[in-house]
């Protein structure tokens, strides 16, 4: 069938936002939330991660290759819309356009967050443990830096969650897809305090 | 008539497909009741704008005159809508009137929305009955669903949901709302229902169902209240299931 290349890449980002990356997200958010445990604590739970079996293997195909295709193929899509707010005020019209904003925030953060995290560690510039996250969040630029990008990402994740059970048919009557707004909501709320607890644990020791 | 009021409006004009468009304002003697068209059919008889100057008359396009053609759509006030049912005492003054900005502009208030019909063609919004001999009484059709489908069969394909639409736009192919809701309404036939695969597999392009973004102002402002959004869920549905059968090998 000629021209469905659109319609599988389209399908493809719908999946990969919530299987893997939404899994993923879900799985990081925990790990680090040790860290309001304390430092070992935090160290325990990283370095269990850090020495799982074929670990390249499920950062290539969980994480980094769902990434790439997810964020690129997402500015492609946010670029294609036109936003018109400021005509049709709507609450889903709002939430479209904050999907889009929240996803390029989020592709800028993780690029940087990969880069000063994972890839640094990588390369043997830093280790992976507490002191690392404490380095960055005490400087106030970084801290809010990382504020902006959790919350972009787990927006992002919340409201596309609401779009992929659309997507995949599972909400459609209206009574429905009201009920998994109020679920999206949810899920945003619990997972960005996740995301903030966490961070401001890194950053004031509380 | 105990005192001359007049109503003000506001008409972006274009006099070719090609040339530049300007606002010109008009004042036109209110009567009571009046819709748009009336207006317009005012400033036709009298073509002199507000600032008495003699003027070509505004083009515009009508058919029905009671919301069931979808000819005359036009922004009004900033809103998407059909010019016979948009009554003047209901309006904030003065009154802007412009061509929808998704459709190539005719002139002045017309736009050509043959993009919308050739998407009809595309999605094959209709059940072929054609043969070489009498195929006899279709199947029956439940209430229930007759009920639902009528609600579907309401389009005009006026093109509101399309100027609403953020995602229909120079930059995407997305054919929009109404076409795709058409594909539900003959896949939901009982006739329609022997070529659904064929209609479903018509949208599983860049053009079509996947282009939706969710922005859901598509039923926010359908003049005939489609549930348009419900359809394009539904569609979701469907076309999923259809690319495992494809995909993966089913009965046709």
């Amino acid at each position: 069938m000629a021209g469905s290349r659109g319609y599988v890449n389209r399908r493809l980002h719908s999946l990969l936002g919530v299987i893997p990356l939404g899994v993923f997200l879900f799985q990081h958010l925990t790990t680090n939330y040790f860290a309001t445990r304390g430092p070992e604590a935090f160290n325990a739970a990283a370095h269990l991660i850090e020495a799982l079996p074929y670990r390249y293997v499920l950062e290539i195909f969980i994480i980094f290759l769902p990434l790439l295709f997810h964020g690129i193929y997402g500015v492609y899509i946010a670029f294609q819309s036109n936003f018109n707010v400021n005509r049709q005020g709507y609450f889903r019209n709002w939430m479209f356009v904050f999907q889009r904003i929240t996803g390029i925030l989020t592709l800028i953060f993780i690029a940087w967050h990969v880069w000063e995290t994972r890839v640094a560690v990588g390369f043997g510039w830093e280790e992976l443990n507490y002191q690392l996250m404490e380095d960055i969040l005490t400087q106030p630029f970084f801290f809010w830096f990382y504020i902006v990008g959790v919350l972009s990402v787990t927006f992002h994740f919340a409201n596309g969650l609401w779009s992929f059970f659309v997507s995949w048919g599972i909400t459609v009557t209206p009574r429905s897809q009201r009920i998994m707004t109020y679920v999206s909501l949810v899920v945003f709320l619990a997972l960005a305090y996740i995301g903030v607890r966490t961070l401001i644990q890194f950053a004031y020791g509380i | 008539m105990s005192e001359e009021k007049n109503i003000t409006l506001v008409i972006t004009r274009q006099d070719d497909p090609e040339s530049e468009p300007y606002k010109e304002t008009f004042s036109v003697p209110y009567r009571q009741n009046m819709n748009i068209i009336s207006a317009l059919m005012e400033i036709r008889r009298n073509p002199v704008n507000a600032d008495g100057e003699a003027t070509t008359p505004v083009f515009w396009e009508m058919g029905c005159l009671e919301e069931v053609c979808g000819a005359c759509s036009m922004v009004i006030n900033g809103e998407p809508q059909q010019s016979c049912t948009s009554l003047v005492d209901q309006l904030e003054q003065p009154i802007h009137l412009e061509p929808m900005t998704t459709f190539p502009v005719v002139r002045d208030l017309a736009v050509d929305r043959s993009r919308m019909f050739d998407s009809l063609k595309k999605v094959k919004a209709w059940i072929p009955i054609d043969g070489t001999y009498d195929l006899g009484p279709g199947p029956r059709v439940a209430e229930t669903k007759r009920q639902w489908a009528y609600e579907l069969s309401k389009c005009m394909t006026c093109g509101v949901c399309l100027e609403a639409c953020p995602n229909v736009n120079s930059k995407s192919d997305f054919i929009g709302p109404a076409p795709l809701s058409q594909v539900r309404l003959f896949n939901s036939h009982p006739t329609g229902e022997m070529n659904s695969s064929e209609r479903l597999q018509s949208i599983m392009d860049e053009e079509g169902i996947m282009g939706c973004g969710n922005a859901q102002n598509c039923v926010q402002v359908c003049p005939k209240g489609i549930p348009l959004t419900t359809s394009l869920a539904a569609l979701y549905r469907d076309t999923a299931v259809e690319s495992f059968k494809s995909f993966f090998g089913s009965d046709k």
